[in-house]
């Protein structure tokens, strides 16, 4: 072999110097990411835990000065706005997600709803809460729980909708054959066959669509406004947990702060176990024991 | 039990591919009907236009008719109502895996509103003695789930639940193709077995098997229909050369 | 022949046939005898009793199909409504409502948000959006696109699971989180040690002396002025956390897509593992890149608690990175249920209504760049 020359050398090794330069500078930039994460986390952990009580979940919050209390109310009427908003977005997202994996697949109308969903979801959750605002506070004449479930339930259609669409193109097309050559109405076969294999990701899919709104503030903010008593009336203001830790990381109180940080933990605790169940289901496939 | 196919200028498209050209067919009452033929000469497309599943696929197109008994099933009825006269088994098992064995088998009656318990269990007892599967599964029928049984248990349960519906004529496309041979032969018993009740016509790449369990062979070569005649004949003495040279493995 | 009378035939075939055909009988256990007729035929009779579905099957389809277009509905609703509402602003102070200038005849001063005279102008938002969305994209991008690097073309294999995990809760962290920890955390760090050594960097008297002619430096340069911790600076950071994530995630999506041919190819040249990276896969992949790219900023223009939180809430332009300002999301969120006036609300909404509108924009834009990539498969929504 002919000897190498020394400037190829020198080539050959500012080349492989600039490989190790990348690679460092992509571990640290890993670092630089992962660092800020676990220490969120481990923050929340330390601060929301040593605030976490049973008061937390059981009490509402005190009159401003006095220490003790908790987000009861909040935790409640978390619950009832996404009841509500449950039942906007969840019909509407399945219903939405049987179109496009089972009538209207690959036609022009599917593609323009599959867009609409993806911009939708892209639009800032106070636009959403203004147009909620508009549409339920104002012809109400005041705030309450049932515009804030609306402004929810909006926000929830284009995840379920496309969570449902991914889930049901999964079934197997011989399972569907299998339904249609037996004579089983075209209906009957997508809703008691198709969508019931599908349904540990439809499921799963609704969940992380409903944690993803349960930490939304900013559509509550002029349509559920907040409560500081206990209540679950639709037709009036209602407390919310993501509201409530607003409402307390910007007041002067120490002890707000600390109800803050637990609003918080309850908050995370919630979104990390509906994505931990996606990804478990996602990995043991819709099929359970088929091959 | 069964009924009479009687096919007349059946043309097939999936979109402009013309896949099945003037099949004319008379497949008799009560007896096995084997197709055989080189891989995609259309004999599956032929068996699908029997019960209307080639219309689950948008693009495709049928002209001609197909008489099942005294019905026109293009004409004189729905897809839905056809397909519960004539039952389908598929190349590959497949089992509805939410269900339990017994779910599985019922499942063309449950589906379909019916729900007398009753008589639901005789009917899953009968069809899956009929299917030579009762033996095996009588005491799982509602704890198993009916995708955990073996590959060979799965088709015959397939089988039992085609035969829940009481059809008059059973399609069945490769049903063995993706099973070992020890299924494979309790499937051809059971066709043997079956074929005094109902209509079976069955597609199968496997010669012998065609002349094991049927009376009646056509051979189909490019979306046609070259010779249709006893099993015996087309396979001791075909009369068209192109038969003869797929019997004797001259291609295909 | 119709469908009914079909029924007659075959019972009577059946009580014409010999009784030798194989076991019909319902009884669980016996053997061949003559088939009961009736029962027999119970099952085709009912199954032909249930007629065709037609109605049904297009009723249900006709639900779903309303289910699916109510999506065009809503995004119309949502237009129709804050075009609606923003009406009164909208009339009386038109398109420069965007980009005039307004100046107190009493102070001399720009005043732009004026609720108690009722002038309302958003310059000072469009300008906090775009330099935090800017400072958020100047951070975020090359540090994602290094986990991203990382996580698909280096990153051993075991570590690829946890890691990937972790991102997926970056971005699941819900926005207030997000500023909950930046108030008590971010600010101190950001006010104790990172915007003093900027402003030593920024305000020495040398760097005054070289760099004067641009303007960035001094004490009216981008690090000049009070160093409260929150602000302009802040807010860009906290953005730049939060939408780290969706662009490293997009990122290897796109990455992962090219197929591994071209890699080897680049491989089997001779080329080194950067070299590889930079030529087979980013090249390849960068129009997704941009597309993701895009999406964060999508993601940053719209993002309003964290931002609420941190940027000091006064609608007014600073040069300096350290001064307080407003977001269009952020004076939204702070003044909206406090609105002290019909006009008041109505210029926010016009704010909110310019904000859908470039939102739309920009993220319609970048879907159909990941599309493009991606080939149509449904993107992962975020």
């Amino acid at each position: 072999m002919k000897a190498v020359s020394q400037s190829s050398r020198m080539h050959g090794a500012y080349r492989s110097g600039l490989d190790h330069l990348a690679t460092g500078l992509c571990v640290l930039a890993t670092i630089l990411v992962v660092a800020p994460l676990v220490a969120i986390f481990a923050y929340l952990l330390f601060k929301g835990a040593s605030s976490l009580n049973l008061d937390f979940f059981t009490k509402i919050p005190k009159p401003v000065g006095e220490s003790g209390g908790g987000m009861a109310n909040a935790i409640v009427g978390s619950g009832v706005l996404l009841g509500v908003a449950s039942l906007i977005g969840i019909p509407l997202g399945v219903g939405g997600g049987i179109y496009l994996a089972e009538f209207g697949r690959g036609t022009r109308l599917a593609n323009a709803v599959q867009f609409t969903a993806d911009v939708l979801n892209g639009v800032p959750s106070i636009i959403v809460g203004i147009a909620a605002y508009s549409l339920v506070v104002i012809p109400m004449h005041h705030f309450s729980a049932l515009a804030g479930g609306v402004a929810l339930g909006i926000m929830m259609i284009p995840t379920v909708m496309r969570s449902t669409e991914e889930m049901l193109l999964m079934v197997p097309h011989t399972i569907r054959e299998a339904a249609l050559g037996l004579g089983v109405p075209n209906w009957r076969s997508v809703l008691s066959i198709t969508l019931k294999t599908a349904s540990p990701g439809v499921i799963t899919g609704c969940m992380l669509a409903f944690a993803r709104v349960a930490g939304e503030t900013a559509p509550l903010l002029f349509t559920a406004l907040g409560n500081q008593f206990w209540s679950v009336n639709l037709n009036r203001e209602i407390a919310a947990l993501p509201l409530q830790i607003y409402i307390y990381a910007i007041s002067p109180y120490d002890d707000q702060h600390r109800l803050a940080w637990a609003g918080a933990l309850v908050l995370i605790a919630l979104i990390v176990l509906a994505v931990s169940l996606v990804r478990y289901v996602a990995s043991r496939g819709i099929l359970k024991g088929a091959s | 039990m069964g009924v009479g196919i009687e096919v007349t200028n059946l043309n097939a498209w999936y979109g402009t591919n013309h896949t099945l050209q003037d099949i004319n067919l008379p497949i008799p009452a009560n007896h096995a009907t084997a197709l055989i033929g080189p891989s995609g000469c259309g004999k599956s497309t032929f068996v699908r236009c029997l019960n209307r599943m080639h219309e689950t696929n948008p693009i495709a197109k049928v002209t001609g008719s197909v008489r099942i008994g005294e019905i026109d099933i293009y004409a004189d009825a729905s897809p839905v109502e056809i397909r519960r006269r004539v039952g389908m088994v598929f190349q590959r098992p497949n089992p509805f895996p939410t269900m339990s064995i017994y779910d599985n088998v019922c499942s063309g009656l449950k589906l379909n509103g019916y729900s007398n318990r009753k008589v639901l269990d005789e009917i899953v007892e009968r069809s899956l003695r009929n299917a030579a599967l009762w033996d095996e599964v009588k005491d799982d029928l509602r704890k198993k789930s009916g995708a955990s049984l073996s590959g060979g248990q799965q088709q015959r349960m397939c089988i039992a639940r085609a035969l829940a519906v009481d059809p008059e004529v059973l399609l069945m496309d490769e049903p063995a193709s993706a099973l070992d041979p020890v299924s494979t032969s309790k499937i051809e018993d059971l066709i043997f077995q079956l074929k005094t009740q109902y209509t079976i016509v069955i597609v199968t790449h496997n010669m012998q098997q065609a002349a094991r369990v049927a009376e009646k062979t056509g051979f189909f070569l490019n979306g046609r229909m070259v010779e249709f005649d006893s099993t015996h004949k087309i396979f001791t003495n075909p009369s068209d050369k192109r038969t003869e040279d797929y019997i004797t493995g001259r291609f295909g | 022949m119709p469908l009914s009378e079909i029924r007659i035939k075959t019972s009577e075939t059946i009580s014409d046939r010999p009784s030798e055909t194989a076991d019909s009988s319902l009884k669980p256990g016996s053997t061949s005898s003559t088939p009961p007729p009736i029962q027999v035929s119970e099952i085709r009779n009912f199954l032909l009793s249930r007629g065709n579905s037609a109605i049904a099957d297009k009723t249900f389809s006709g639900v779903m199909l309303l289910c699916a277009v109510s999506i065009f509905a809503i995004v119309a609703l949502i237009a129709v409504e804050l075009v609606k509402q923003s009406q009164l602003s909208w009339h009386k102070f038109g398109l420069p409502f965007f980009y005039r200038d307004n100046i107190d005849p009493i102070t001399n001063q720009p005043l732009f948000w004026d609720p108690v005279n009722g002038d309302f102008y958003a310059r000072p938002f469009l300008y906090g959006t775009l330099v935090t969305s800017l400072i958020a994209l100047l951070i975020a991008v090359p540090l994602a696109i290094g986990v991203a690097i990382f996580l698909t073309e280096m990153c051993p294999r075991f570590l690829r699971g946890p890691l990937s995990f972790l991102t997926e809760l970056l971005a699941a962290i819900p926005s207030v989180v997000y500023g909950l920890w930046a108030i008590f955390v971010l600010i101190p760090l950001l006010r104790v040690y990172v915007n003093p050594m900027f402003m030593r960097i920024f305000n020495a008297q040398l760097t005054v002396k070289l760099f004067g002619w641009t303007g960035l430096v001094g004490d009216d340069g981008l690090f000049g002025g009070v160093n409260l911790g929150l602000g302009l600076l802040a807010a860009g950071v906290i953005l730049a956390i939060m939408i780290l994530p969706i662009i490293a995630s997009l990122t290897r999506e796109v990455m992962t897509a090219v197929p591994h041919s071209q890699r080897e190819a680049a491989l089997a040249l001779g080329a080194t593992r950067w070299e590889m990276i930079r030529i087979a896969v980013l090249r390849n992949a960068r129009i997704g890149i941009v597309g993701s790219i895009i999406l964060g900023l999508g993601r940053a223009l719209g993002e309003t608690m964290a931002v609420a939180m941190v940027i000091g809430n006064s609608p007014e332009i600073h040069k300096s990175l350290l001064s307080t300002g407003h977001s269009m999301a952020s004076v939204i969120a702070n003044e909206f249920s406090e609105a002290t006036s019909d006009m008041h609300r109505s210029a926010l909404i016009e704010i909110g209504l310019a904000l859908f509108l470039v939102t739309i924009v920009v993220n319609g834009f970048a879907r159909l760049l990941v599309w493009a990539v991606t080939r149509g498969t449904p993107a992962r929504v975020n």
